[in-house]
Order: structure tokens, then C-alpha cells, then sequence
């Protein structure tokens, strides 16, 4: 009698998991649903608010206009640039530096994570940050943008789980048989990593495709602004002149990164975050 | 040759006896010293030249002085913040949205992760990639999506709200609606994605544990409450003293887009207004001695977080 009493109220309880999970999907998805539709819809009908779900007078003139529109190339332009040069640092920085502090025999191990760790809780602030990067003479170069963001401990401390949690054997036998660290990094512990370069290279990517706050201390001369920035100067500083074409942009702007991501989403929980909160 | 205990066989079998030898040691781990050279060097320049930058708190600083040159000043510069007429809106105004963030956004991504845990796989695998979704959307692109969903004119809120009847609202100019608009849409954005860190934690639940449950007739909710909770405490403690140490900031990224001058009465915070005195007005000492002081008492809270859970619970950071 029990069972079969408790087996219901389990039959509910899973109902109820179907039912909140839907009503979130349905929260989570409509503005991401309402922005696509409303790219493709006749202007006039988004004005009116006629566009509540589905595209209504469908046209593609928004996008005509984002491709003809100069700024936003060339912040396109910029943006792919500083993604891909940003994240080919940021895998240089951090990767090998995840390597070496798993080495759990390397002298001063201990003292150089906290060399790294430190600016994880404390840090100069933006204005002396700032005044440096007017010193040393990178203000409004293109190198900022891509060398501001170029360690970043947290995903360093992700790395060093992953490293640390590989099996030894391996690197021992690439040792005996004669490779150097080098060697060994590259040729045996490198493939055997995917999943974490996948990762590795989705986070830094996306972190470079979006960022606009260092473009806009950093920057000063508009052709070397990301698209970002372009962005921020249709979307937010000046919302109503651009209702034309400011769906099509988001959705031109947002979708390489909501189309990457799925393809490394099984790695997210699959042991690579796993104890790496922890530092 | 042995290969056990090869940890260290980067040196030579011989030299491994003489392993209390530390410049061999050090001149043995020199390739890994060399992948550590790029990470050290950034870190060094663009985290530790700054915070010795941050001496400027403390002076007059001039740009034609330099750093060395400029006069002390001790403690002027806190002392004029502390007596400006807008200081005190400032700290209410960051607590108020980093509370808020935090009542809301804390406990969501558990029940998330606990309720989508309880759907067959390929529904979760799909509910997951459309949840994570947002978390990808550049916090640009999120203000110019809530700005025009909101839009008194043309968003689609307010098509909404006139269809049941009722008068359109322009959100964006109601400083009572600036907080929870940050707050909830901070929510939509990540809720998704910081439940990542739980379902990793749930798949290390012993089914073990599941199955003796069902023997011993434990429903559903009595399994996940004393089966799955237990198992992913130590995550939700660490998950809570991180975010606890960032009870002090308010990140300027994102209340700079959503900011206006219809709200700023109460969507000013600490990092906004250091990011106009500073780069806006070059006001570099004041701002300056603003952020290290939101930086120290952000210290604190960590710390403070962090030695309550290591006496409630006996997880801590460090």
C-alpha cells in the first residue's frame, strides 16, 4: 500500500519538475524568441507593438541596413581580430601555467599560487590600472585590448584541476622514454585535453567577443572600436534612431556565440568545473 | 630503474638522491618555470604594478609630478568622500543592488539544478542549452534588449500590458523599477549558468545511496533532501562564501548601460561613480582612495565569510 501511495506523490513531484522547467524555458526563451522575430518583421508592425511572438510582415531590410553600415563592419572586423589574437594569449598565459602549478614537485609551488591569487581578492583598481597603461604607453592601441584580460586565475585554477586530476602514469612513461617537459606538454598531455582547450577557448572567446568596458577606457580612435562599443553607441546611447535595424544587430552580433557554445556544452559539467571553485 | 615515484624523473635517476640539492631541483623544473614565464609576467604588470600604483590614494597626484614626485596627503581623500553629500547614497545604493542580486540570483541555480536533475536526459540536456543560452548574450546587447522590450512605444511589455488593458509604462525612467530591471534580468542571464557548478556536483551523488533510499521506501522528495542536498552542500557553501566576498561590489559594466538620468538617484554605486570621477573628470587621487576602500572592506567580507563557514561547516576557501 505504501509504495504504490508513495509512487504517486512521486508521479507529482515529477509532473511538477516538467511543468517549472517548462514555465523557465518559456521565461528564459521568449526575449531571445521576440528579438529574432521582431529582426525579421516589418518595422512598422514592431513600432506599433503588433510583434508579440511571431514575425508579422516578414523582411530582411534590417540586415540589409547592418551590412551597409560602415561602423558596424569595421567593429565586426575589429572584434574577430581581438577574439582571436586575445585568446590565442590568454591559451598561452594560462594553459601551460594550470600545467606547471599541477606539478606538485615544483619548487615554490606554493608561493607562486598565491603570486596568482592575490589579485583574485585585491587589486589596484581601475584609475591606477588605467594611469599604467597611459605609462607604459598602450592607451588607445590595439595591444591593450588584447593583453588588459591576459591571465586570468580563475580559469588557471580550472586548468590546474584538470592537469592534477590526469593520470600520472602517462607523463611518466612520455619521461622515461626520453621527452622533455616540452615535449611531454605538447605531444602527450595536450591531446589528451580537449575537452579542457574546448572549454578554455569557448570562455576566453566569448569573454573577448563581449567585452566593451576596457574598449571604451582604453579607446579613443573610433576605427578601432569592437563591435561591441559600436554596439553600446546604437542600442543604448541613442535607442530610438536605430529601431530599424537594432534587432537584426543583436541577432547578427549574439548568434557565432549562441552557435559555438552548444558544441562544447558536454564539457561544462563533465568533470572540468568539478573541485576547481575551490582554489 | 624504478618508474614509481618518477614524479620528479625529469632529473636523472642518479641526481634523484641528491633531491634536498634545490638549484639542481629548481635547474630540473626549468621548462616548467619557462610556462609560468607569460602568466608571471602579466599578472606582474597588469595586477601588481597597479596595486603599487594605488599609493596615489594617498597623495596629490599630478599627471607632470609622476608617481614619486607628487606630495602625501594622507588621509584627505577618504575624508572628502566620506564628507560628500552623495557618499552615503553611494554605499546604500551598492548594498541595496548586491543584496538584492544576491537573495535573488543565490538560491535559484540550486533549485534548478535539484528539479532538472529529476527530468529524463534528453529534456535536461535541452532545457540546459536553452538556459545557458543568455549567459552568452553580451551585457550590451542585454540593455538594448531590455531597453527596447521595455520601450513605452514599441517593447513588447507594454504591447502586453495595453492587450490586458492597462496604461504603458516607460520602466526605464522609474527609479522604484531601476533595481529590480538589474536585478531580475542579472537572473535571466546567469541563473542558467551558475546551476553548472551544481549539476556537477549532483553527478557525484552515490546511487548506491538512491537505491538502499528506495528499499527503504523514501519518496522522491525525502531522497533528493537527504541524499542530493547533503551531497552538493560543500559546493553551496563555497558557492556562498565567493559570493558573500563580493557583497561590496557592484560590477560599473552593467549599471552603466541601464543607467540614466532619470534613475540615477538610485542606480549610482560605488564602481560607476569611481569610473566618472576618475576617467570622466581625471579626479585620479580621489577615485583612486574610493576604490581601495571598497576594495579593503571587499577583503573583509571574504574573510569574514569565510572564517563563519569554516566554524559553521567546516568548508572554507583557505
Amino acid at each position: 500500500m505504501t509504495a504504490t501511495r508513495d509512487s504517486a506523490s512521486d508521479r507529482h513531484f515529477r509532473s511538477f519538475c516538467y511543468v517549472f522547467i517548462t514555465i523557465l524555458l518559456l521565461f528564459v526563451m521568449y526575449p531571445l524568441l521576440y528579438v529574432f522575430s521582431a529582426s525579421v518583421s516589418d518595422p512598422a508592425m514592431v513600432a506599433s507593438g503588433k510583434v508579440i511572438l511571431l514575425p508579422k510582415g516578414f523582411t530582411l531590410e534590417g540586415y540589409r541596413r547592418v551590412f551597409q553600415d560602415k561602423n558596424i563592419l569595421t567593429g565586426y572586423a575589429n572584434t574577430i581580430f581581438y577574439t582571436v589574437v586575445g585568446t590565442l594569449i590568454n591559451l598561452i598565459t594560462t594553459v601551460p601555467a594550470g600545467y606547471a602549478l599541477a606539478r606538485r614537485t615544483l619548487p615554490g609551488r606554493r608561493l607562486l599560487t598565491v603570486y596568482f591569487m592575490i589579485p583574485m581578492y585585491f587589486s589596484g583598481g581601475l584609475i591606477p590600472t588605467f594611469l599604467l597603461v597611459n605609462q607604459i604607453g598602450l592607451y588607445n592601441t590595439r595591444a591593450i585590448m588584447v593583453l588588459i584580460y591576459a591571465f586570468n586565475m580563475y580559469y588557471c585554477i580550472i586548468c590546474r584541476t584538470f592537469f592534477d586530476s590526469m593520470p600520472k602514469e602517462m607523463e611518466e612513461a612520455a619521461i622515461i622514454d626520453g621527452c622533455t617537459p616540452f615535449q611531454t606538454f605538447f605531444r602527450v598531455i595536450l591531446p589528451l585535453s580537449k575537452a579542457l582547450i574546448g572549454v578554455m577557448v569557448l570562455f576566453f572567446a566569448v569573454e573577448q567577443w563581449n567585452t566593451y568596458f576596457a574598449a571604451m577606457i582604453y579607446l579613443r580612435d573610433q576605427d578601432k572600436y569592437p563591435l561591441q562599443l559600436v554596439l553600446r553607441k546604437i542600442l543604448v546611447l541613442e535607442q530610438t534612431s536605430a529601431e530599424m535595424l537594432s534587432n537584426a544587430i543583436i541577432v547578427v552580433s549574439s548568434l557565432p556565440v549562441l552557435i559555438i557554445y552548444p558544441f562544447v556544452q558536454k564539457y561544462f559539467e563533465q568533470g572540468v568545473m568539478i573541485g576547481s571553485v575551490k582554489g | 630503474m624504478k618508474t614509481q615515484s618518477s614524479l620528479s624523473a625529469v632529473s636523472l635517476p642518479k641526481c634523484r638522491r641528491k633531491r634536498q640539492n634545490l638549484r639542481l631541483n629548481i635547474w630540473n623544473h626549468r621548462f616548467y618555470y619557462l610556462m609560468l614565464l607569460p602568466a608571471f609576467v602579466a599578472v606582474l604588470v597588469f595586477s601588481y604594478f597597479p596595486m603599487y600604483g594605488v599609493q596615489i590614494a594617498f597623495k596629490d597626484y599630478k599627471g607632470s609630478l609622476g608617481l614619486a614626485g607628487s606630495p602625501w596627503v594622507g588621509i584627505k581623500y577618504f575624508r572628502d568622500f566620506f564628507q560628500s553629500y552623495n557618499c552615503w547614497t553611494l554605499i546604500k545604493n551598492t548594498f541595496a543592488l548586491s543584496i538584492y542580486s544576491f537573495l535573488a540570483g543565490f538560491p535559484i541555480p540550486i533549485l534548478i539544478a535539484l528539479l532538472l536533475n529529476e527530468v529524463s536526459v534528453r529534456y535536461k540536456r535541452f532545457a540546459q542549452t536553452a538556459l545557458y543560452a543568455p549567459h552568452f548574450i553580451s551585457l550590451v546587447v542585454l540593455a538594448g534588449m531590455i531597453i527596447a522590450m521595455l520601450s513605452p512605444s514599441i517593447g513588447s511589455i507594454n504591447a502586453i500590458i495595453k492587450m490586458f488593458g492597462g496604461q504603458s509604462i516607460y520602466f526605464m525612467s522609474k527609479p522604484s523599477a531601476f533595481r529590480h530591471i538589474y536585478v531580475w534580468s542579472g537572473v535571466w542571464q546567469d541563473a542558467g549558468w551558475n546551476s553548472v557548478i551544481y549539476f556537477a556536483a549532483l553527478s557525484a551523488v552515490d546511487p548506491q545511496l538512491h537505491e538502499a533510499a528506495i528499499m527503504d521506501g523514501a519518496s522522491k522528495l525525502q531522497r533528493i533532501w537527504h541524499i542530493n542536498i547533503p551531497t552538493i552542500l560543500p559546493t553551496i557553501v563555497i558557492m556562498f562564501i565567493l559570493t558573500a566576498g563580493q557583497l561590496a561590489t557592484v560590477g560599473q559594466e552593467k549599471v552603466l548601460l541601464l543607467q540614466n538620468d532619470l534613475n540615477l538617484d538610485v542606480s549610482e554605486v560605488i564602481s560607476t561613480y569611481v569610473y566618472k570621477r576618475g576617467i570622466l573628470h581625471a579626479n585620479y587621487s580621489f577615485s583612486t582612495a574610493i576604490g581601495l576602500m571598497n576594495n579593503v572592506v571587499n577583503v573583509v567580507f571574504l574573510l569574514i565569510a569565510n572564517w563563519i563557514s569554516g566554524k559553521v561547516s567546516e568548508t572554507s576557501l583557505f
